[in-house]
């Protein structure tokens, strides 16, 4: 069972993005191994004669899987906020994946930007995923602007580096025990996406460490296979983690041979 | 009159955004189009008027992380 985001209830926890593949036919196959909850998608320059988008727009609708537009690239506010206007028209869906890029080096989200934008496509009815920090102060004020999910960084985008403030994002579960989380960025392997959903995260967005890895289409399989166990092992309850030793094995009755 | 369409000068004749879209050979594809940097939304393309040098953007799906 996932959470829902803006009352929908995903199919999976896993978010898988669908850039970089080495072809269209590997992006297919890995969909498919994924089988994930949503895909990621963005917008770019068309050219009449090329027509790339539209062969790109027939195989994401061929896969039946339903589409988080992103807003990625945009360094502004009116960047982003005019791009998620035509991303709700060609895609015809509320939600967003809202991105305001700061900083070249990390990627790291312009907050101050990401606020604001939010906030105004909000009250423009949009469904506003933003890709945040893990910060506590940063996560109010996205809320009060009106989202109702939040994205924090694992580490920055395509780094592979996995969760890098454990800390921080254990923080923010704690503090928003009913709002929506999703990992996205910096998942490198599948032990990280488990341990996200171990947290108690609701869903990871992937991209790079799908399309990147050797066979892409079996990493999907690996990375659907990490998120069922995250799950599960979420709703199983795991121990308490002790400093000391605990024998496992039953110490009375055992023979005194000593 | 000249059109910045995706940053390359079209000499066109068109004198509203539907009509560029036409012109240009996008009839029926799924774009989205900003002029001068402001979303025009489908409805609102045969009510825009084209001026000389205006900056228009057209774009389409895209693989996306």
């Amino acid at each position: 069972m996932t959470a829902r985001f803006y009352g929908v209830e995903l199919s999976s926890p896993l978010m898988l993005g669908t850039a970089q593949y080495p072809s269209p036919d590997i992006l297919r196959d890995a969909v498919q191994a994924a089988q994930p909850g949503v895909v990621t998608v963005s917008l770019r320059r068309e050219s009449a004669g090329e027509r790339a988008g539209q062969a790109f727009w027939s195989l994401i609708r061929e896969l039946g899987v339903p589409v988080l537009p992103n807003t990625a690239g945009c360094h502004t506010v009116k960047e982003a906020v005019t791009t998620a206007h035509m991303a709700r028209e060609v895609f015809g869906t509320e939600w967003v994946k809202l991105e305001v890029i700061g900083e070249l080096d990390t990627l790291q989200p312009d907050v101050f930007g990401l606020v604001e934008a939010a906030r105004i496509l909000s009250e423009d009815g949009f469904k506003v995923f933003p890709y945040t920090t893990e910060d506590l102060v940063v996560a109010e004020r996205l809320l009060a602007a009106g989202c109702d999910v939040l994205m924090p960084w694992g580490a920055p985008i395509g780094s592979g580096k996995g969760l890098n403030n454990i800390f921080g994002l254990r923080a923010l579960r704690a503090h928003f025990p009913d709002v929506p989380l999703v990992v996205d960025a910096g998942i490198g392997v599948p032990s990280h996406a488990a341990q996200a959903l171990e947290l108690g995260y609701d869903a990871v967005l992937i991209n790079t460490a799908v399309a990147k890895a050797g066979d892409p289409a079996v990493m999907a399989r690996a990375f659907r296979l990490a998120v069922e166990a995250g799950v599960l092992a979420r709703v199983a309850d795991p121990m308490e983690e002790r400093d000391m030793a605990v024998p496992s094995t039953p110490v009375a009755g055992k023979a005194m041979l000593a | 009159m000249k059109i910045v369409v995706n940053d390359e000068v079209h000499e066109v004749s068109a004198t509203t955004l539907a009509a560029l879209i036409d012109e240009l050979g996008y009839g029926g594809a799924r774009i989205a189009t900003a002029m001068n940097g402001s979303f025009v939304p489908v409805p609102l393309r045969d009510k825009t008027a084209l001026n000389d040098g205006a900056q228009v953007e057209i774009v389409a799906p895209m693989q996306g992380g």
